[in-house]
């Protein structure tokens, strides 16, 4: 897309939030999103993202997509990875490393079971309504 | 298989890990005579937070957050809100008295942390315009090109209260609008990404996960104050950042957001980054210009100030990341709404980087008046392995200390001040027993003197004179004129100092001496040091009946110089010795003392 005019900018924001919004009825409805600000690939999260995406190869899964984030100021448990997919809660895991990452393919995202012992809690609630996931 | 719900227990070693162990164990044992263990998977988590509450316990998907739960209450869970889908109303967190409700109302929430800041970080790829463009990105700046002047956006900014998050706390309105009244053919905007204090990492964590933020802001700026170009400086060690940045600037030049007749509105902006070498006074305004002009990193007097005299000599405004990140929200949101978070006098939210002896240590934003105490335990998770809290140290090498007599005050910029402290950029140190008042006013001192770029020399020599006699101190050689000399030292520097680094570097030490001055009593009368931290005052010595003589002790001195026979009581060479304290941590029989 070239230079957006008002209009535009608006109309990208709408179709970006339906897309978004819609995620669980499109293809690609499993998403993991890793947290990769310094803290998180100092603690080791670029090896978490290709154990992820190994296992993700070895089980065929093709509906998954991988993403890296920002901090997400949890940096006592970095690497941290968020899940979000159909019929399971959205739910944050921390000290995610290379093993754990192949559980949480394995267990969460295969078994719909989580992940003991890596589950953290959201730090805070969104003061942006509607928009993103 | 596919549970219905999820039970999460708080397994944080901040509340009491041993009942949260026995919570989970119970929920398991219920859910399986009550026959739904394929219902519900029960799960142990990081710690939450809000440790004076525990053991927590929190029931997916409804977002159940139920505190002070006891073993006992296991059985009730599992049979009323796994059973009957109902929530055990008693164990409920009452949300009234949070802070941050104020301005969220009908919310129903549990977290101490508001995220306006941060409201991108962890949620959005950094690196994909369209993913800040669906959380409301660019919709500011869309706003004010079509529908403020530039005077709608000051007064709207004056009605938030926004002032500086860099450290002096300046209305951000009062310095847009200076800038704006003055006439001149060039002016610039200029974001202050240098963050030198030692410990803080906020700007780099907000430039790393939420990059464009900073752009939308800096064009709004620019728009309102008549400039079309605008600076980044920022250090050269936040290589991620830095390119973080840069294919931000680049995917908003493609759509336009950058560059020439920005939306159709014949407004033009670009920017340019500009790396610094990661001098903490360069973090200074005038130091930060002379540096980007290309001259040597020196603070230069003011007046004239930047929104006058800013780089190249044009009127400039300079902000810091944070106060940048906040502008967006603010025009989007408005300035009203803005305002209804935080005191009477500091607005919106404050983003601290938690270190030091603390569980949770991570970043955290909360609304301003958001006490100590909230911080330290209910989203710090408490004091590392069950230690003592003694002091917060905020602000940097500008700031102090603040003591647990005073851990309930609420964080704002006068109520720190008033402890001697300052708000700072956002850097918080947390302290236990361990630590030595005297040694971390001298840690700070030499980080000031050791950046003092030596231009005047109140700042120059008085710092290295104040950091001689510390050392001096530390080393069992002081005496009672020091701490005399020192305060005189220090009215001079922050009276006579050139720039801000001068004129605040004697505040740790000042705010040290007046909330522990005993300690400084300890290491100069008693030559001792309290918290067994200054390696000279410490004596590390075999309590000889306690000693079985088991010879770990002297196999583990890293210079040999414990001896004893076999099974009898060993002995230190106290000339030898230089005190790495690794006998003290190895003894299995409390054997050693350290004194
Ligand atoms: C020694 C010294 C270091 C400073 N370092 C920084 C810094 O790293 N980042 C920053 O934003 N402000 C720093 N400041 C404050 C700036 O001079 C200036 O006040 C600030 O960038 C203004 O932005 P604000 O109004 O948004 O806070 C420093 C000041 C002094 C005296
Ligand atoms: S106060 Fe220190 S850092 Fe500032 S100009 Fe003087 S010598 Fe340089
Ligand atoms: S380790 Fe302790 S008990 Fe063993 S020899 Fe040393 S002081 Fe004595
Ligand atoms: S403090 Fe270190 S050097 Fe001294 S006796 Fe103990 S182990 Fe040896």
């Amino acid at each position: 897309m070239g230079k957006l005019t008002l209009e535009e900018l608006k109309k990208l924001r709408e179709s970006k939030q339906k897309e978004m919004s819609l995620r669980d009825t499109s293809d690609k409805n499993v998403h993991i999103i890793i947290g990769m600000g310094t803290c998180g690939i100092a603690a080791g999260a670029k090896d978490a993202y290709s154990a992820f995406v190994d296992e993700l190869a070895a089980h065929n899964l093709g509906n998954v997509t991988v993403k890296q984030t920002g901090c997400m100021g949890l940096c006592h448990a970095e690497p941290t990875v968020e899940v979000i997919m159909p019929e399971m809660p959205r739910i944050i895991y921390g000290n995610v490393n290379a093993q754990v990452a192949r559980d949480i393919v394995r267990k969460h995202v295969l078994g719909k079971i989580l992940v003991n012992d890596h589950v953290f809690d959201r730090p805070a609630i969104d003061i942006v309504e509607g928009g993103g996931n | 298989m596919n549970f219905k719900q999820y039970i999460l227990v708080c397994g944080g070693t901040g509340c009491e890990s041993s009942k949260s162990d026995e919570i989970y164990r119970n929920l398991l044992s219920a859910a399986e005579s009550k026959d739904v263990k394929s219902d519900v998977q029960i799960l142990k988590t990081g710690c939450f937070g809000l440790c004076e509450k525990g053991p927590i316990v929190k029931v997916l998907p409804d977002e159940s957050f139920y505190v002070h739960v006891k073993p006992e209450d296991a059985t009730e869970i599992i049979e009323e809100h796994v059973i009957k889908g109902r929530e055990v109303k008693r164990l409920l967190y009452d949300t009234s008295d949070s802070k941050a409700n104020k301005a969220m109302e009908n919310l129903d929430f549990y977290q101490k942390q508001f995220r306006i800041v941060l409201r991108n970080c962890g949620v959005i790829n950094p690196e994909d315009i369209d993913e800040y463009i669906a959380r409301d990105g660019y919709a500011a700046l869309s706003k004010v090109l079509s529908e403020m002047t530039p005077d709608d956006v000051i007064a709207e900014l004056k009605i938030s209260g926004l002032r500086g998050r860099g450290g002096a706390g300046f209305p951000t309105w009062l310095k847009w609008n200076l800038t704006k009244e003055v006439e001149s053919d060039q002016k610039y905007v200029v974001c202050n990404a240098d963050e030198g204090d030692p410990g803080a990492y906020m700007d780099r964590s907000t430039l790393e996960g939420d990059p464009h933020s900073l752009i939308e802001a800096m064009a709004i700026a620019a728009y309102t104050i008549g400039a079309d170009y605008g600076y980044i400086y920022i250090r050269a060690e936040y290589p991620l950042a830095i390119n973080r940045l840069k294919i931000a600037m680049e995917q908003a030049r493609g759509y336009g957001l950058l560059g020439k007749d920005i939306l159709g509105s014949g407004f033009n902006f670009d920017l340019e980054i500009r790396l610094g070498a990661g001098a903490f006074v360069c973090g200074e305004e005038t130091a930060l210009i002379a540096s980007l002009e290309g001259e040597r990193g020196m603070p230069r007097p003011r007046p004239p100030f930047p929104s006058v005299k800013g780089v190249f000599g044009k009127p400039t405004v300079i902000n810091n990341v944070e106060t940048w990140a906040n502008v967006p929200v603010i025009l989007h949101k408005g300035g009203k709404w803005f305002a209804s978070i935080g005191t009477e006098d500091s607005k919106g939210t404050k983003v601290f980087a938690l270190t030091g002896k603390i569980n949770n240590s991570g970043l955290v934003e909360v609304p301003m008046g958001t006490t100590l105490r909230e911080i330290v335990y209910d989203i710090g998770g408490g004091i590392k392995d069950g230690k003592k809290f003694k002091a917060v140290q905020t602000g940097g090498p500008s700031g102090g200390v603040i003591t647990a007599d005073y851990i309930d005050t609420p964080i704002d910029y006068a109520s720190l001040q008033k402890l001697g402290s300052i708000m700072g950029s956002g850097g918080m140190i947390i302290m236990d027993e361990d630590d030595c008042m005297v040694d971390v006013a001298k840690f700070y001192l030499d980080f000031t003197v050791d950046e003092s770029c030596g231009k005047c020399a109140p700042c120059r020599v008085g710092g290295k004179t104040m950091l001689h006699l510390l050392e001096g101190i530390t080393k069992g050689k002081g005496t009672m004129d020091d701490i005399e000399k020192m305060k005189k030292i220090a009215l001079g520097m922050s009276k006579a100092s050139l720039c801000g680094l001068g004129q605040t570097a004697p505040n740790p030490v000042l705010s040290t001496l007046r909330y522990f001055e005993d300690e400084y009593l300890a290491h100069i009368q008693e030559k001792r040091c309290p918290a067994g931290k200054c390696k000279d005052l410490t004596v590390y010595e075999i309590i000889s009946d306690k000693c079985i003589g088991c010879g770990l002790c002297a196999r583990r001195c890293p210079v040999s110089c414990i001896s004893g026979e076999k099974r009898q009581p060993h002995v230190i060479d106290q000339e030898k010795c230089i005190k790495c304290g690794e006998c003290y941590s190895v003894c299995k029989f409390e054997a050693v003392s350290k004194k």
